[in-house]
């Protein structure tokens, strides 16, 4: 057996399964998003999905609570997991503690922490309760609606709870390869300890941040099962949105569903890739 | 400052497993009304329940558990050999090789399930076992490739050559050297992709078409219908694999591992 005949045998079946069933998989999504499907005799492929679902005001707001909730629930989990690292790093107590329970956290499946932010939030969860044991509300109607409400906080809150510690480990593993040689330099050429901070270590850890963010926001931005538990009926979630079309009773309304899922996809990879740009430039300075 | 940065430090430890607290009183919880702040009564009924068999959990149990279980296996007999040959070998086109197989991680599964479902619906795959299990190799086997590409990165091969010279056939090389070197990173990788199998949701739902009910749906559908205390004996059982596993390899776990982000995100 040639090398080369070896390498292609070792790579071959991989490749096979991925480039079928994902590349496949999209192919396909993509083909009848053009309500394009020669097996059942549609063998014009036209835009008229993309055009019933651009210019549906519905698609657009879910288009925009949805940009909200990834934009807006990672850059809370970025800034809370750089300050809860800072705080690791100062205290010795705890330490361990937060380790393991960021650990713990990542192993937890979304659906368990978006149903128990449901117990927690809700107008007759346990905060409250709290509110209503400190005299604060007489009904559970007079509690804020913070799970299923129009601004998805329910949703933010759940994405920040998951977020932090995925951010937050990468963040550690790079403090303890970088070191407090940098600041402790900046220290001792007269910097207070936030400039240590600022110009010395967060220019360091910034391409980690980033791309653990870049990870959560497209996460955020294509994830069914969290809106689907804590969102509001009216706007729904992209992906929501798409799997209702799909499983509508009217099957004319499957293009739109593959449209929508399709442009999920290109908003996704569209931003890893200007991210990972974005992020070379920096590298490079 | 000191009692300040406690403090910090304490409502972070609370905010971290502040979810799981509620599951956990419900399942224990009789008739827990508004504006209790502790239910009134507590039972073992919930658990009773959802081990007794009668809602389906050791079904979906049983279901989750084989799905990952095959899903794993197969990413590994796949797996290990592309990790092979990423990790030791130059060639052309590996980067574009190498963004196959990172792109379904960082690509939200709908699009690909939606497309995949009118693919298996013609090969009569859909709202089947097989079905799911196919499906679920989507993101877990990019993870063991990866993780395997890491561990044969840092394999050293002179072993192997030596074993070679000194007249080993090829099978008891990879036997008795190249397999104890990397059964480590295999073990590891195989709990990693077990988990995000284990975790699956919008592909199960998808290719499985609701028939192949595994511990998600069943924990979806019972929270939607308002069975709080059996949600949260459902979700407790459904979260015990990953501590089990995150004990068995804390120490393989820090922040660059990719197999983090599967865990946070499949």
């Amino acid at each position: 057996m040639t090398p080369r005949l070896r390498l292609f045998l070792m790579l071959a079946p991989a490749v096979a399964v991925i480039g079928l069933l994902f590349g496949g998989g999209l192919m396909v999504a993509l083909m009848r998003s053009f309500n394009y499907m020669p097996v059942i005799g549609l063998t014009d492929p036209n835009l008229q999905a993309y055009a019933r679902v651009l210019t549906n005001p519905d698609f657009l707001l879910s288009f925009l609570l949805t940009f909200h909730i990834a934009f807006t629930s990672t850059i809370i989990a970025a800034l809370i997991a750089i300050a809860a690292t800072l705080l690791i790093r100062a205290t010795r107590t705890g330490r361990g503690i937060i380790t393991f329970l960021f650990q713990l956290n990542l192993t937890i499946p979304h659906i368990v922490g978006a149903i128990g932010i449901l117990y927690l939030f809700s107008q007759s969860g346990t905060f409250a309760r709290l509110a209503h044991a400190t005299h604060l509300i007489a009904r559970p109607a007079d509690f804020p609606a913070l799970v299923f409400d129009p601004a998805a906080i329910g949703i933010i809150l759940h994405y920040v709870w998951k977020e932090v510690p995925f951010i937050g480990l990468i963040v550690l593993a790079q403090m303890q390869t970088i070191g407090t040689d940098h600041e402790a330099t900046a220290r001792s050429l007269g910097a207070t300890p936030w400039q240590a901070f600022r110009h010395a270590l967060l220019p360091l850890l910034l391409p980690g941040i980033t791309a653990a963010s870049v990870i959560c926001f497209a996460f955020a931005f294509g994830a069914y099962e969290i809106p689907a538990v804590l969102g509001a009926s009216y706007p729904q979630a992209l992906p929501v949105l798409a799997y209702r079309s799909f499983t509508d009773v009217d099957l004319a309304s499957r293009p739109d569903a593959m449209a929508m899922a399709i442009i999920i996809t290109i908003i996704s990879a569209a931003l890893i890739w200007a991210y990972t740009r974005a992020l070379h430039a920096m590298v490079r300075g | 400052m000191k009692v300040l940065r406690r403090l910090a430090v304490g409502t972070l430890i609370l905010w971290l497993i502040l979810p799981l607290i509620p599951l956990a009183i419900w399942s224990f919880a009789k008739g827990w009304r508004f504006p209790a702040l502790l239910p009134q009564e507590f039972t073992l009924n919930a658990w009773h329940i959802a081990l007794s068999d009668r809602a389906g959990v050791l079904q979906s149990l049983w279901i989750t558990g084989a799905i990952a279980a095959i899903a794993t296996v197969l990413a590994i007999l796949i797996g290990v050999p592309a990790g092979r040959a990423l990790g030791q070998h130059r060639f052309r086109g590996k980067s574009a090789v190498q963004a196959l197989i990172i792109a379904p991680l960082i690509v939200p599964g709908l699009a690909v399930a939606l497309g995949l479902h009118a693919v298996f619906l013609h090969l009569g795959l859909t709202n089947s076992f097989t079905g799911v299990v196919l499906v679920h190799l989507i993101p877990t086997l990019p993870y063991m490739i990866i993780i395997m590409t890491g561990i044969f990165a840092n394999h050293d091969t002179r072993f192997e050559a030596q074993a070679r010279t000194l007249g080993a056939t090829s099978y008891q090389t990879f036997r008795h050297i190249t397999l104890p070197a990397i059964l480590p990173g295999i073990i590891v990788g195989g709990l990693f992709c077990f988990l995000v199998s284990w975790s699956q949701y919008i592909l199960t739902l998808l290719i499985g078409g609701g028939r192949v009910q595994t511990l998600p749906l069943l924990l979806f559908s019972f929270a939607t219908s308002g069975r709080n205390d059996l949600t949260g004996a459902i979700a407790l059982i459904y979260i015990l694999p990953g501590i089990l596993i995150l004990i068995l390899t804390a120490r393989h776990l820090t922040g660059t591992h990719p197999a983090l982000a599967g865990l946070a995100h499949k």
